[in-house]
């Protein structure tokens, strides 16, 4: 049996004086293997071009689409309408800056986090073209990997409480990124320059450990224990530092 | 209007655009690169497989080297490669690797011992050596003698992406993103950079630059189905082209792969056919033994394509609300093989088409793959026809692929020549100097914004874009898809001629403010129709089938007429692409031969 879909949208266009935040509701007939990707596009196509939203790669792997779907972040592009109630409401990710309607800024936000956690392989090593490449374990690449698989589409930032109470929050998309690097051999930086990243309220210490990232991450990845492992890793950090005999 | 000087502006930061940054910022020049979506997001980061290398570490790699990396590449290009491109790639590939992997990308690496590997859907056991431990490891891809796909777990280009985009992070490398080229600035002879709009607010901004790369990738979504990612329109190609002096290489030549997914067109592996997958028309029937008795669904990539779509054209397609599409069965593969060996099929299936391919038969499609013709350049990366213009990855005719480009190649290409053409420019901008013309900018920008105002009023017509579109997705899908013939082309330049024209009545629906994606599709679907005209007249002109160029007409490969580039241009005012031809390659290392699949005659070339 064909169901009729309502969504219900919300509407804002910045660039727009004139513009007011409202939603809009829109009707569709539900065809097979329908996904939200799916369905926007056909809103904007068949019924109203002015509707803004992102989506780039639409197979899950480019992190554009994510938004608020009935109340929880998720990528629009593997959500599928039939694992939805007839009526969908659709609201931009909170925390990062709006776009338009649906789409948000997290390109600029997630540059900044790139400059704060330094994100890329600090080492005096010189690359030598003549040579065969530094051994690695293969356990070791993996494990890296997997740190390494954030698509850094924002869903973890928007369910944060912390991040929707203080904007100069580093999030668990920042944290992830720091243990991705603290897991790198190549990486030259020790416990205490990591420190200097994440020890603070900015940082790991801000998180309420409310865990809704972890749920709502995509991925699936393991930001809960990524966390806790930081936070120990710190906490003796500190320890060492205020210990007289400490490393 | 704001104006942006740079060095070197990238119209893309994909891996080719931002491995050519990192090497001209390495060399102390200023580096702007322009990317539709936050540049992570670039379709780079959807490639799972793999980069093509000849390190020979792995023991099914063992015995590789670059000269074997090199005759799978000629070979899989049908002769239609450049052969001192391919030269440079294989032998600068092994060393890129090991630059990325000091860069940070997780490779996977070598575990000595004994293990289980598939072939052909069979396991068997290899023992990996010991003195070959923790060094980067390599898997299997289609068309090459020796296993030398360099990967990280599933997903190397999205590794590689955020490796090379930190890289770029670290050496200040600015990337504007939401912010599309809309025109080149140039005078017909040098190139100084791009007006470009902020798909944020709309603005118009003029950058100007001392060297321009067109990096932005394949034009894959000129059809309707397509494994690309939806921003895969071809708009470096197109403002190059609107040059009127750049030429594009090759555009007839579009890769496709038989097992796309309907609806959205996302591809699952071959691996599935490979392990004993079959495909099934409407009435559940087997068809592809009354084709190929002896492979069957094991036959090459092009053939299973080409007979899938003759299957449908005799009615027995399954028609959808998304259009015409046959069934993929695994089921009968089992359980376990089905979440273990094929996982990465079974989720694309659970999460984007909801259905259980345990149970459930998969809807699929000859869908297209890739993108072979681009700008062409000389082996420098610089273009033909416009001084300061550069170009490297899918978007660029290098050329590499010639008119097939194998699978692990493609990945590699963006930072082999993202790593070539970089040092070119960084060479190139070297003691150069050039004039901006402020006439010149003004100009460019008044044209552009006159364009948009016209399409924003409705002042040529009301033409819906996405009607534009639907018609141009309708005459490439008869006539320039996987199976071609001198009627259908005909026709289909005939046909792409009237959308061209009704192209230039756009008008919108929506007010066009900010963000406006209808604006903005507006804006390139004109050169979009030209870049599907360039497909079309390229591939009726040319009689003969190589590669995946295939003429049901002249199924015969024929060098004595055809071992040559396609180069088209569009005049100012031109209703057709202007096509001109060149020899494939000048420098022969390996004389054309048999590629050892597809079948198919060959006519020599005279001698």
């Amino acid at each position: 049996m064909q169901r009729s879909l309502t969504f219900n949208i919300f509407r804002h266009n910045p660039q727009d004086p004139a513009s007011v935040p409202h939603m809009d509701t829109y009707r569709l007939d539900e065809t097979d293997s329908m996904t939200l990707f799916i369905a926007l596009h056909r809103l904007r196509e068949e019924q109203d071009p002015s509707l803004k939203f992102d989506f780039c790669c639409r197979a899950g792997v480019c992190g554009s689409c994510a938004m608020v779907i009935n109340g929880r972040p998720g990528l629009a592009c593997h959500t599928k309408t039939r694992d939805l109630p007839d009526t969908i409401t659709l609201l931009p990710l909170p925390v990062f800056k709006l776009v338009g309607d649906l789409a948000v800024d997290t390109g600029t936000w997630f540059r900044a986090m790139y400059q704060r956690t330094e994100s890329w392989i600090h080492t005096r090593a010189e690359f030598d073209p003549a040579a065969q490449e530094a051994r690695m374990e293969n356990e070791v690449a993996n494990a890296i990997y997997e740190l390494d698989r954030c698509i850094e589409c924002g869903c973890c930032v928007a369910a944060c409480g912390t991040a929707n109470l203080r904007p100069d929050f580093l999030a668990p998309a920042g944290f992830i990124r720091v243990a991705r690097f603290a897991a790198d051999p190549r990486d030259e930086r020790t416990d205490a320059d990591f420190y200097e990243i994440i020890g603070s309220d900015e940082g790991i210490f801000g998180c309420m450990g409310l865990l809704a990232c972890e749920d709502v991450c995509p991925k699936h990845l393991p930001l809960q224990n990524q966390l806790g492992y930081l936070r120990r890793k710190m906490g003796l950090t500190v320890l060492k530092k205020l210990l007289p005999f400490g490393g | 209007m704001q104006i942006i000087h740079t060095d070197l502006l990238t119209i893309g930061a994909g891996l080719a655009g931002e491995r050519c940054a990192i090497e001209v910022a390495g060399a102390g020049f200023s580096v702007v690169c322009l990317s539709l979506v936050p540049a992570r997001r670039s379709h780079s980061v959807a490639a799972q497989g793999g980069m093509q290398a000849a390190l020979g570490n792995a023991i099914m790699g063992d015995g590789d080297s670059p000269d074997v990396h090199f005759l799978d590449t000629v070979k899989g290009s049908d002769w239609g490669a450049d052969q001192e491109v391919a030269r440079m790639f294989v032998e600068a590939a092994p060393i890129e690797m090991r630059r990325l992997a000091h860069w940070g990308v997780p490779w996977n690496r070598v575990v000595a011992g004994t293990h289980t590997y598939w072939k052909g859907g069979k396991p068997f056991d290899a023992t990996e050596k010991a003195e070959n431990h923790g060094l980067i490891h390599s898997r299997a891809f289609g068309g090459t003698a020796k296993w030398r796909t360099c990967y990280a777990s599933d997903g190397a280009g999205h590794a590689v992406l955020y490796t090379m985009d930190n890289r770029a992070a670290q050496l200040g490398v600015t990337v504007h993103d939401r912010s599309e080229a809309v025109s080149l600035i140039h005078d017909g002879e040098t190139c100084h950079g791009a007006i470009v709009r902020c798909l944020r607010t709309g603005e118009l901004r003029a950058y100007l630059a001392r060297a321009t790369l067109v990096a932005s990738g394949g034009y894959g979504r000129i059809y309707r189905a397509s494994t690309n990612a939806i921003i895969c329109e071809g708009t470096g190609l197109s403002l190059a082209l609107d040059t009127g002096v750049a030429k594009l290489g090759n555009m007839e030549a579009v890769q496709f792969h038989p097992t796309g997914t309907v609806p959205t067109d996302i591809l699952v592996t071959e691996g599935c056919r490979g392990d004993g997958g079959t495909l099934l028309d409407r009435d559940e029937y087997r068809f592809m033994p009354d084709y190929e008795p002896d492979k069957a669904e094991l036959a090459s990539r092009d053939v299973v394509s080409r007979r899938m779509i003759e299957h449908m054209r005799t009615g027995k397609g399954v028609q959808s609300p998304y259009g015409e599409h046959l069934w993929l069965d695994i089921r009968h593969l089992g359980e376990h093989h089905i979440r273990t060996k094929l996982r990465e099929v079974d989720e694309i299936c659970q999460n984007f088409l909801g259905i259980d391919p345990l149970h459930q038969l998969i809807p699929v499609r000859p869908t297209q793959h890739y993108s072979m013709g681009g700008v062409r350049t000389d082996k420098t990366g610089a273009a033909y026809g416009l001084k300061g213009l550069f170009s490297a990855g899918e978007s660029a005719c290098w050329d590499l692929h010639g008119f097939n480009r194998l699978g692990g190649n493609s990945l590699a290409e963006t930072v082999v020549a993202g790593g070539i053409v970089g040092r070119n420019i960084a060479e190139f901008l070297q003691g150069y100097d050039t004039a901006f013309s402020t006439a010149h900018v003004r100009e460019a920008a008044a044209r552009d914004e006159a364009r948009i105002r016209r399409i924003v009023s409705g002042a040529d017509g009301k033409e819906s874009v996405y009607a534009v579109r639907e018609a141009m997705y309708d005459i490439l899908e008869r006539a320039a898809y996987v199976f071609r013939n001198g009627k259908d082309l005909t026709w289909g330049v005939q046909a792409l001629q009237e959308v061209h024209e009704r192209a230039q009545h756009i008008g919108l629906a929506s007010d066009g403010v900010g963000a406006n994606a209808e604006l903005a599709l507006a804006i390139r679907m004109p050169g979009m129709v030209r870049l599907a005209l360039c497909v079309c007249h390229g591939a009726l002109m040319r009689t003969e089938s190589r590669g995946s160029h295939t003429r049901e007409d002249y199924p015969e490969r024929n060098d004595r007429d055809w071992l040559n580039r396609t180069l088209a241009s569009w005049r100012p005012g031109a209703d057709l692409p202007h096509l001109e031809y060149e020899p494939a390659t000048s420098y022969v290392e390996l004389p054309p031969g048999d590629r050892g699949y597809g079948g198919g005659k060959i006519i020599p070339a005279a001698s």
